[in-house]
């Protein structure tokens, strides 16, 4: 079902007015408003009145997430204080957050993108959502819980975690439409397994899976495991949170939400704006937003774009499954996690060394694992067990604190990492996605 | 005199420990205690060695981990309850003792026990003035 047939099956060619009309609005409101953005501009050589076509838009400097946390908190604010109704903030990360900020409109905005998201996955009125993302900063959990309501399905606020209590809740709402992590869903239906609960006896029968990056393999597993259809979801608590784009009953590509963010795909290294079914970094503008506008946001996420006739009767362009960052974030159990800041924190713990490994995998339980690997230095090493013991536990402590995930660590002898010399390889991801 | 024992970080991989007595073998240094702590990631390795700097250039020249730390080695009769006793010495005197190991050495009818205690010179002196024999070398 298309939840918003006058826009997602509009006309490419109408739609496109609109995206211009939308796009010189936005230019000229926080050129006007946002200092951060006229000076952006004018350094750049740009000013509103060279946007005379929607191609046009290639001349706008782009933002990046350092902007975003230089500006922070209200650097980027294109409204008066007082019609912010709701701020959320990125996932996990240490050091500065990352801020959104919504207007009325902007909440709206954000209901009607994930209640077509939500209705890509065949969701209705009649549906009732078991939600279990997180409810919070994160925008996963108020996002789909707005989507939802718009939709008018009967949502649960489940939040994450408590697995027992979702499936007893799952089970007794008869909940049809799963919302979550893909890696928590294959969890989940093992604790399931485990417990003896049938979960393909259960009414469930689709989920949108985001916030995380995932395999047609994974797609494939909770299918079978559910007995339902498992459809990819994607969004940025930069671009408002999840809905920007989604998966309809083709599970083919994501429809974006092309009307509220325009996207473009660029060479990461020239800035080059490169042509459909070219693979480079995502880029997005907000077209409606009135609290935080970004314009041309480097998602760093890298995927391509595709402009086609999808049998599903919407028109919105898609964007492939992601392939991949070009930095080297790290999702792990939907946190954004930077390598720098595992170092940062190892630095401040007395007499380790930055030498690490960080090694991901999922593991039986289908959840991200991760483990770190950090050098003992001789003045670190005792004689004793105890001693070395406590100075694991001290730095699962910190990293639990400062990154906001559990990670493993374990104590590896002296320059056994191995030391290269460009740039080091800290990261081993053994998740295959 | 207190003696030195080599600690040696160990990872929990097959063939470390292998590589280790390697090291040892080819700088002809003889092992004449040994014991191992270990956890479900890494282990400690502590040896006594007749030829402890040899064997301490070698082990870091070989890229390890390890350093020396002074524990007591104790001969004691090779007979039932003679542990014991010390023990009892220990506990009555508050040495208090961090872990503990037999050696292959000792002159017959003798065993060597070697033990880490908490507080060195306190020990030292509690087994001196008890009489026990003490090995300063091996």
């Amino acid at each position: 079902m298309i939840f918003n047939p006058e826009y997602e099956a509009m006309d490419p060619v109408v739609r496109e007015k609109l995206q211009f009309a939308r796009l010189k609005n936005l230019v000229e409101k926080v050129y006007q408003d946002v200092p951060f953005y006229k000076k952006k501009m004018d350094d750049a050589g740009v000013s509103p009145k060279d946007i005379t076509s929607l191609a046009d838009i290639s001349k706008l400097p782009f933002t990046t997430k350092d902007d975003l946390r230089e500006t922070f908190p209200y650097g980027l604010l294109a409204c008066p204080q007082a019609e912010i109704e709701e701020i959320h903030m990125s996932s996990g990360t240490t050091g500065v957050p990352v801020v959104d900020a919504y207007t009325r409109k902007d909440v709206e905005v954000w209901e009607e993108a994930m209640a077509r998201t939500l209705a890509g996955a065949g969701a209705t009125r009649n549906d009732t959502v078991q939600n279990c993302y997180g409810y919070g900063l994160f925008t996963g959990g108020l996002g789909v819980h707005y989507g939802a309501k718009r939709l008018g399905a009967n949502i649960i606020p489940m939040s994450s975690g408590n697995t027992q209590k979702q499936l007893m809740v799952m089970q007794a709402f008869g909940s049809t439409i799963l919302t979550c992590t893909p890696s928590y869903a294959l969890y989940m239906a093992e604790e399931a397994a485990e417990s003896g609960i049938d979960i393909k006896a259960m009414k469930l029968r689709a989920g949108c899976f985001g916030a995380e990056p995932w395999s047609e393999n994974m797609r494939k597993e909770i299918e079978a495991n559910y007995g339902i259809d498992a459809y990819d979801i994607y969004g940025l608590t930069e671009i408002t949170g999840p809905g920007v784009a989604f998966e309809c009953e083709v599970k083919d590509g994501l429809h974006i939400n092309e009307d509220f963010f325009y996207p473009e795909i660029i060479d990461p290294n020239t800035g080059k704006v490169l042509p459909y079914g070219e693979k480079g970094e995502l880029v997005f503008t907000t077209l409606v937003k009135e609290g935080t506008p970004l314009i041309r946001y480097r998602t760093r996420d890298v995927t391509f774009l595709r402009r086609e006739n999808c049998s599903c009767g919407r028109t919105t362009i898609k964007m492939n499954r992601l392939f991949g960052r070009t930095d080297d974030m790290l999702i792990i159990r939907g946190v954004n996690v930077f390598p720098s800041q595992i170092e940062h924190a190892l630095i401040e713990i007395e007499g380790t060394d930055p030498h690490y490994l960080i090694i991901v995998d999922r593991g039986p339980s289908h959840l991200d694992e991760v483990e770190l690997q950090v050098e003992v230095k001789k003045e670190l090493f005792g004689d004793e067990t105890k001693s070395l013991e406590s100075l694991r536990t001290k730095i699962e402590n910190v990293m639990k604190s400062k990154l906001g995930i559990a990670l493993r660590v374990k104590l590896v002898e002296p320059k056994t990492i191995e030391r290269s010399i460009g740039k080091a390889k800290r990261v081993i991801d053994r998740r295959t996605l | 005199m207190q003696i030195k024992q080599i600690s040696i970080f160990l990872e929990n991989t097959s063939g470390r420990l292998a590589e280790v007595t390697k090291v040892l073998a080819n700088a002809k240094v003889n092992i004449r205690a040994i014991s191992i702590a270990d956890t479900a990631d890494f282990g400690i390795l502590r040896l006594i060695v007749d030829k402890v700097d040899e064997a301490m250039a070698a082990l870091t020249k070989a890229g390890l981990t390890a350093r020396t730390t002074d524990v007591l080695a104790v001969e004691i009769t090779d007979e039932p309850g003679s542990l014991a006793r010390v023990m009892e010495l220990f506990q009555a005197t508050k040495v208090n003792i961090e872990y503990l190991y037999a050696s292959l050495e000792g002159s017959p009818g003798k065993a060597v026990v070697i033990f880490k205690v908490e507080d060195i010179q306190h020990g030292l002196h509690i087994v001196q003035e008890h009489g026990l024999s003490v090995l300063e070398k091996f």
